[in-house]
């Protein structure tokens, strides 16, 4: 894995807040949330239920919009006290990548144009964008099943699938929401493995929120987040094998 | 770009074929009704277009011969003759009946209109698929075969039999019953004659009548019973105007000097269409309308469940960055997609149980065009409900649920 390289490149949020409500029924999610991640580094973002994992996840996927503070996603400022940007939807689409808990593929597509949706999205020629995807679904070892449908995919190979999707676009961010939770320990290691040899290879910086055990050791970086606060230690870095 | 709904449609297409199906028969019965409005139409123009007549003159007051009772007297005809502008007249008579068929009681009865026409003048079948015109005064008959008699098959008409010499198509009435010709004595005797028992009383009531058969008058009952036997009755005389001259003056000449009424083709189609099948026409008007909202409420609570099925699909699409007229795009071609499956399924079905309705069925090109547009236009409205609600589906949805 690359070293990390604590720049405004990547993911950088200071003093992030989110309060749901107002007046006597209001609820602060997130108090005060600080949080860097650099290009090439792979974080585990761990803490309870409703500490406020999911809220910061959709706030950095611009899908809700924050209280207060400041987020830079690949060095570009996308929120200080205002969205920045109009187009959200562009936003999430070129510049963010999300890997989801179950794959969510979009079941009436093959492989190969669930991954190349997105390049399209963006205005890629087709051709392009299918060789792109290609390309991307052999880096992660699932070019053989390129013109499979979803459903005759392991669970495995479906979430190495939403991972070569999340990177169609080339992000400088992928946001990954428990993605190792219905995996078994050995297919979990594999994920973080991907993830971790994709946020090298292309230099995305990658928060991975997690509750799953197995995975936890493989982190060299873990922000604990309790009560909408965010804490910073060091994690294991324990080396993946294989 | 990718085409989401064709995918979509290619990925479940056993799903959109059975559910078009379904819509499609539904559409074929839509397409049927408005082709029974359109036989309706088409046997009242037919019956127009086969009497062979410019002109049709009826008792005075009356909208006859077919959308009411008309009775006139059977010289008539040769005044009418003498009038100018006047080509040809001829007597008919027209009688709604069940005629029986293989000459006796026990024969199955077929409803048909029996027509009395003089052979070789207007009003008698313009063409034949078999066989021949009448040619007797007697005891001939010309059917259409819808009637489903043969040629040489015997057939009773009250209380005659009559030998079917020729088959001719496409000679309804206006309620679409086929014709059976009959020579005009035939077809006079068949609407105005008496039973023999009602014969019988009629003759002794009149000679039981001082008045009518007075002592010092030699041959006044019999010539007065004779008259209540006979008929000289006609209900229409059917009019060929000269080539040149203009049907409404003949027809007002007609009104004017013979106090009668005259109609023309146009005024008699006026009469069929507008005002024999009114009723029918805005029952059939109903039952479309009512179809069609039960085709949209079908369409609209199908496309919406699938829509429904796949609000995680919409969620990740719209979080990916999937806009929002993309996934509203989708939707409606997949109804769209839905119409036209059914509006083909709808199509072959009504081609295929059309011919085996009663009355004549008329499916034209242009009602399936419209039948075509009006299937789009209601998936389109029906497919907004499934649209709202993906529109209304939050992309945060699909992160943490």
């Amino acid at each position: 894995m690359a070293e990390a390289n604590l720049t405004d490149d990547g993911i950088h949020i200071e003093g992030l807040r989110k309060r749901y409500g107002a007046g006597d029924t209001a609820v602060d999610a997130l108090k005060d949330v600080n949080m860097r991640v650099a290009p090439g580094e792979v974080i585990g973002l761990v803490g309870p239920s409703g500490s406020g994992k999911t809220t910061l996840l959709k706030c950095l996927g611009a899908v809700i919009e924050p209280s207060a503070g400041r987020m830079t996603l690949g060095g570009e400022v996308i929120y200080d006290g205002a969205w920045k940007t109009k187009d959200l939807r562009a936003l999430r689409r070129d510049r963010i990548g999300f890997v989801f808990q179950a794959p969510y593929l979009i079941p009436f597509l093959d492989v190969t144009d669930n991954v190349a949706l997105l390049p399209m999205l963006s205005g890629c020629p087709n051709a392009e964008a299918r060789q792109r995807a290609l390309e991307l679904l052999g880096a992660l070892d699932v070019a053989h099943r390129a013109g499979a449908q979803p459903s005759q995919l392991s669970g495995g190979e479906q979430q190495r699938v939403s991972i070569a999707r999340a990177l169609a676009n080339q992000p400088p961010v992928i946001l990954a929401d428990e993605p190792t939770a219905p995996l078994d320990s050995e297919r979990a290691l594999a994920v973080m493995r991907i993830l971790n040899q994709m946020a090298s290879q292309y230099r995305t910086a990658i928060i991975v929120v997690t509750h799953d055990e197995k995975i936890i050791p493989t982190f060299k970086r873990i922000y604990h987040i309790r009560d909408g606060k965010t804490y910073e230690e060091a994690g294991e870095g324990r080396a993946i094998d294989g | 770009m990718i085409s989401l709904a064709g995918r979509d449609i290619l990925h479940s297409w056993s799903k959109f074929v059975f559910t078009g199906i379904g819509l499609g028969l539904l559409i074929g019965v839509t397409l049927s009704m408005a082709g029974v409005y359109r036989g309706m139409v088409d046997d009242a123009k037919a019956l127009l277009d086969n009497s062979g007549a410019d002109l049709w003159v009826v008792q005075k007051d009356t909208l006859g011969p077919y959308a009411e009772s008309s009775s006139l007297r059977d010289d008539i005809y040769r005044d009418l003759l003498g009038l100018p502008g006047v080509a040809r007249a001829a007597n008919v008579t027209y009688l709604s009946m069940q005629v029986r068929q293989g000459g006796s009681d026990k024969g199955a009865d077929v409803r048909a209109m029996v027509v009395g026409v003089v052979p070789g003048q207007p009003g008698e079948p313009g063409y034949l698929v078999a066989g021949r015109q009448i040619t007797h005064d007697h005891y001939e008959a010309v059917a259409d075969v819808k009637t489903g008699f043969a040629l040489g098959e015997v057939i009773r008409i009250r209380r005659h039999d009559y030998t079917v010499v020729g088959l001719t198509r496409r000679m309804v009435s206006s309620g679409g019953d086929p014709m059976v010709f009959v020579s005009l004595k035939d077809g006079q005797e068949a609407q105005f004659l008496k039973d023999n028992e009602a014969i019988l009383s009629d003759r002794a009531r009149t000679a039981a009548n001082p008045s009518l058969n007075r002592p010092g008058v030699p041959g006044l009952l019999d010539a007065i019973q004779a008259s209540q036997a006979s008929n000289h009755n006609v209900n229409a005389v059917l009019v060929r105007v000269a080539t040149g001259d203009d049907p409404e003056t003949v027809a007002r000449e007609i009104r004017r000097w013979k106090h009668l009424q005259a109609y023309t083709r146009a005024q008699m189609e006026e009469i069929l269409v507008s005002k024999l099948i009114q009723t029918s026409a805005k029952q059939i008007a109903m039952f479309l309308v009512i179809l069609a909202i039960v085709s949209a409420a079908i369409v609209a609570f199908i496309i919406y469940t699938m829509t429904l099925g796949k609000i995680r699909e919409i969620a990740v699409l719209k979080l990916i960055g999937t806009r929002d007229r993309s996934i509203a795009g989708m939707i409606l071609q997949q109804a769209l997609g839905l119409g036209f499956i059914g509006f083909a399924v709808g199509k072959i079905a009504a081609t295929l149980w059309v011919p085996i309705f009663p009355k004549y069925v008329l499916l034209t090109p242009e009602d399936s065009l419209r039948g075509f547009v009006a299937v789009m236009l209601i998936c389109a409205i029906a497919s907004t409900l499934a649209i709202h609600a993906a529109i209304k589906v939050d992309p945060a949805t699909a992160i943490g649920g």
